[in-house]
């Protein structure tokens, strides 16, 4: 059932439980407001919630690059929408079901997104003349007809919470400031969700501030109680969502990063090494170097560098010494760590680069998420420099994605690039937490023996180069840029020498294609008409949208790459057997030219660069559209 | 980390390597080597825990010339390597070596952040205010003047003292020598070593292709007694053949000058005692500039400070005993879980 009739179509059927809320499969709640205004806060805390009532859920913040925008103006709209259901999900909702507009610049950037029928709660409180003029609206929008297509409820949502933490002794802008937590106590009423978690979490967060936990608190309860007692339009019901069948285990609501730092962590244990990670702060990948900060007692060293340089030559120092070297970024700070990166495909050195792309070029929307940097993480070096690269599908698979980066890069001796995406960074989703026994260790052993050792002694199967690390008797060695000899490892200048080297960089890198999963169908046939390739976190949009197409009876197949370099040894062979080829990927068509130009198939492009996610509902049309081209 | 191996008599030689030096010959780096080797000898250091680090330049072919562990990196980025190595291995001896291009121009910004952190590595910066390796462009220490390939009419940017940018930088070991200098080199050497936390210094070095002479005004044999002061912690800076020569504050100003011992009334106890532990005093030692000027040697500054390398492994120590590691798995599920059957 496509997601944005869900809505609409629930309250046709009116199935209700025996508490007389009424049944729904699935909702998007989108809650939109100043940057100010706490969104972040709401829908996180919404989110944690939902996950703890068993519901299948995504999530997709989205919010601007300045910190505090100036207050009601469009550019400064922070939004935060949640998709949760009562079976299993794969994207944040193409479209709200219920959209929360704490001001009128809010409700102009997003009443457009809301399906039609859709619930719209407002605070009436922010609509006077100077926001709605701000937003951009000539005449109010409560009095004109651009509301008539909604349900609507108008609540003072400013005063409903003044009201409510009168008592309580804080100034009139901290009383102000709850209002996010109000709202959220009404959409907990609305969707039956417990408020006890958000309770928690504010004694904890304002553990030294009792007063301020205190009104945040008594807004969340307002909200809850106003809900339960008001005389809302009879349209408005509530609702509840139940749980989602799913694997039996242990969830969790996680986000990219927790997922990629667990990840990083867990490799390096079945490596046997220490985490060095060097990092430099930039917008979305800081807060992978706040949660590797927190595991000290892990033995990780974190190291906030002064420039992104700085942050990739420590970490390569560090692999010199012998720990792991990690370093994260998003795609203008790896474009500043090129040079490193090819010194560490040149010395031949472990070392994680974890890319939290993001629009480009330039500084580009540092917010918004995009798959751009797939050039540059293929090709985008000096030289012949040829590196494993691996995209993360869901915040779940960085786990799997980290795990699978820091075993390539000891057991090749090589840098790898893990692509990840902003999107992924900072949605939400349920895990079903894995157990660390379940990975095979993959322990590295440094060279000891110095019995005719030189550092570029390779393993004849993998072509690693052996790992011989300072401190270690006899071993004493020298690695640079300059290309080494064959034999020696010394600094050459011959010619054949560096054809040779070149040509096992190149072949090192490709046999990882035997040491990966072959490619696999994710869904459909393993030949037929068209098949849609995605890779990164375009993967819940695109299995959805071809899923609706196979159950309309169409001969369409699902193909998602996470091993973009090198690719999977069948995956040619594979693409071929389909009629048409089509690519969708949030950027203007990059892996599509990869796959054209290693397999000489007649991919398409569908590039959408938009900084959002791709919509189910669009992909479902132009799969359908270029099927009977 | 590593079993102490007993201490074995290496003589300089036996800190070589197997590979031919390929510097220009008569290059001011063939002295610079043999002083590092003398004075890793002179300490019985052990080789498998020494790393030399370099960049780019002339000066970075410098680790491939050591029997002992080397990185050769990329341009201006040393002390960044250096300090993933040393964070990594705290026990290991780290060098980083460059040349003036490599420290203070493309690399100046990690020079900056190695000496403020005050890592506990040795920062060797051959200076010879020159490109080199690219055939002889002007350098970020050039003289106003310099004419190269790339400023044939006279550079006209003015350049920076390497010493009272380390100063700046709040270095908390600063000193000067001369890349011949092979009396006294090894010994700052070993000096720059025993400092704990970030030791800078300059080696004033002479390219014979493309810039010889240009220190022949303070380093040549007949020059040296009137153009160098030699910093002593505790001595009076004085210098001149005879010693007659030394530095005093101009009376009522914030300013160095040169007198004579025995003219206009002045005495020794009137020469500025050399405290190296005083920083304003230092920049503007380090700051003298020939003519008007000696050129001061030695350890200009010193100052020892907590390395942060040592900081971070304590604040682990520390953090671990605060809160111990819990297997993965537990660190897992620590938070809000659920569980569905």
């Amino acid at each position: 059932m496509p997601t944005n009739l869900i809505g609409t179509m629930a309250t046709q059927l009116k199935e209700t439980d025996e508490s007389g809320r009424e049944i729904l499969d699935s909702v998007v709640i989108r809650f939109a407001g100043d940057s100010g205004d706490g969104m972040q806060l709401t829908g996180t805390q919404f989110t944690q919630s939902t996950a703890l009532m068993g519901n299948d859920l995504s999530t997709f913040p989205d919010f601007p690059a300045e910190i505090r925008a100036p207050v009601g103006t469009t550019y400064g709209v922070s939004a935060f929408q949640i998709n949760f259901a009562s079976h299993a999900i794969k994207t944040p909702g193409d479209a709200p079901d219920v959209l929360v507009a704490m001001n009128p610049a809010a409700l102009k950037v997003h009443l457009k997104d809301l399906v039609p029928g859709g619930t719209l709660i407002l605070n009436l409180g922010a609509f006077n003349a100077r926001n709605i003029e701000k937003a951009g609206y000539k005449e109010s929008p409560l009095e004109d007809n651009t509301l008539d297509s909604y349900r609507v409820i108008e609540i003072d949502i400013s005063k409903m919470t003044l009201a409510a933490v009168e008592h309580i002794d804080v100034t009139q802008k901290e009383a102000l400031r709850a209002k996010n937590l109000w709202t959220l106590g009404l959409m907990c009423w609305m969707y039956d969700r417990d408020r006890q978690p958000t309770i928690d979490w504010l004694n904890q967060r304002f553990g030294k501030l009792p007063l301020i936990a205190e009104a945040n608190i008594a807004a969340l309860n307002a909200g809850h109680a106003f809900g339960e007692t008001a005389e809302l339009p009879s349209e408005i019901s509530t609702y509840v969502v139940p749980k989602a069948k799913v694997e039996p285990g242990i969830y969790r609501a996680v986000t990219g990063v927790e997922t990629t730092c667990w990840g990083l962590l867990t490799g390096a244990q079945k490596a046997g090494l220490n985490i060095f990670f060097g990092s430099y702060p930039i917008t979305p990948a800081s807060p992978l170097l706040h949660s590797l900060s927190n595991l000290k007692a892990y033995g990780v060293v974190t190291f906030q560098a002064e420039d992104e340089i700085s942050a990739v030559c420590s970490a390569l120092g560090a692999s010199y010494a012998g720990s792991l070297g990690i370093t994260s970024s998003s795609g203008p700070g790896v474009a500043l760590k090129s040079e490193a990166l090819g010194l560490a495909v040149v010395t031949e050195l472990p070392l994680i680069i974890v890319n939290f792309q993001r629009a480009g070029p330039s500084t580009g929307l540092p917010t918004k998420t995009e798959q751009s940097d797939l050039y540059q993480s293929v090709y985008g070096r000096n030289g012949d420099t040829p590196m494993p690269v691996i995209a993360a599908s869901t915040a779940s698979d960085c786990y799997d994605c980290a795990i699978e980066a820091v075993r390539l890069a000891t057991k090749y001796m090589t840098p790898v690039m893990f692509l990840n995406e902003g999107f992924l960074a900072n949605a939400a989703e349920p895990w079903k937490l894995p157990d660390t026994d379940d990975v095979e260790p993959f322990p590295v052993e440094f060279a000891s023996e110095t019995e005719g050792f030189h550092p570029y002694l390779r393993d004849e199967k993998t072509l690693a180069r052996n790992w011989a690390i300072p401190g270690t008797e006899g071993l004493e060695h020298r690695i640079g840029g300059i290309e080494k000899d064959y034999d020696s490892g010394n600094i050459s200048y011959d010619s054949d020498n560096h054809h040779k080297m070149t040509k096992v960089r190149a072949q090192k890198i490709l046999g990882i294609a035997d040491d990966i999963p072959e490619q696999e169908v994710v869904s459909g046939n393993n030949s037929g008409k068209m098949v849609v390739v995605g890779w990164g976190s375009t993967f819940g949009a695109i299995e959805q949208a071809t899923r609706r197409c196979q159950e309309d009876g169409l001969d369409v197949s699902h193909i998602h790459i996470r091993y973009i370099w090198p690719l999977a040894r069948n995956l040619g062979e594979l693409l071929k057997g389909f009629d048409k080829i089509l690519v969708p990927e949030m950027n203007n068509g990059q892996l599509v030219t990869l796959l054209r130009s290693e397999y000489l198939v007649p991919a398409e492009s569908l590039a959408q660069i938009t900084g959002q996610p791709f919509k189910v509902s669009d992909l479902e049309r132009e799969i359908r559209s270029r099927m009977e081209d | 980390m590593n079993v102490q191996s007993p201490p074995v008599a290496l003589k300089p030689n036996d800190y070589a390597s197997d590979q031919e030096v390929r510097w220009c010959p008569g290059c001011g780096d063939y002295a610079i080597v043999k002083a590092v080797q003398k004075a890793l000898s002179n300490m019985g250091a052990d080789p498998k825990n020494t790393v030399f680090v370099s960049g780019i330049g002339c000066a970075a072919r410098f680790p491939y010339y050591m029997a002992t562990y080397g990185f050769h990196t990329i341009h201006g980025r040393a002390p960044a390597v250096a300090t993933g190595v040393k964070l990594a291995n705290p026990d290991l001896d780290v060098w980083v070596i460059g040349g003036d291009g490599d420290m203070l121009s493309i690399g100046g910004n990690h020079t900056l952040h190695v000496l403020r952190r005050n890592i506990d590595v040795q920062v060797l910066l051959f200076n010879n205010e020159i490109y080199g390796l690219t055939k002889g462009q002007y350098s970020p220490t050039s003289k106003v003047g310099t004419r190269s390939p790339s400023t044939p009419a006279g550079s006209v940017d003015s350049p920076v003292s390497a010493c009272v940018f380390a100063l700046g930088c709040n270095a908390r070991f600063v000193a000067r020598s001369v890349d011949t200098n092979l009396k006294v080199l090894p010994g700052l050497m070993q000096e720059a070593k025993e400092n704990t936390g970030a030791s800078f210094v300059e080696i004033l070095q002479n390219c014979i292709v493309y810039n010889d002479g240009v220190y022949s005004s303070f380093t040549d044999k007949a020059n040296i007694a009137d153009g160098q002061v030699v910093c002593e912690h505790g001595k009076p800076l004085l210098f001149g053949k005879e010693n007659e020569k030394g530095l005093r504050m101009t009376p009522g100003k914030m300013e160095l000058e040169v007198v004579t011992i025995g003219e206009n009334g002045v005495t020794e106890a009137d020469i500025l005692i050399h405290d190296e532990t005083n920083r304003p005093l230092a920049l503007m030692l380090a700051g003298m500039q020939p003519p008007n000027f000696p050129v001061a040697m030695g350890v200009i500054f010193r100052d020892p400070g907590p390395s942060y390398d040592a900081a971070v492994y304590d604040q682990i120590a520390e953090m671990t005993e605060k809160s111990p590691a819990i297997p993965i798995n537990e660190l897992m599920h620590k938070g809000k879980t659920w569980t569905v059957v």
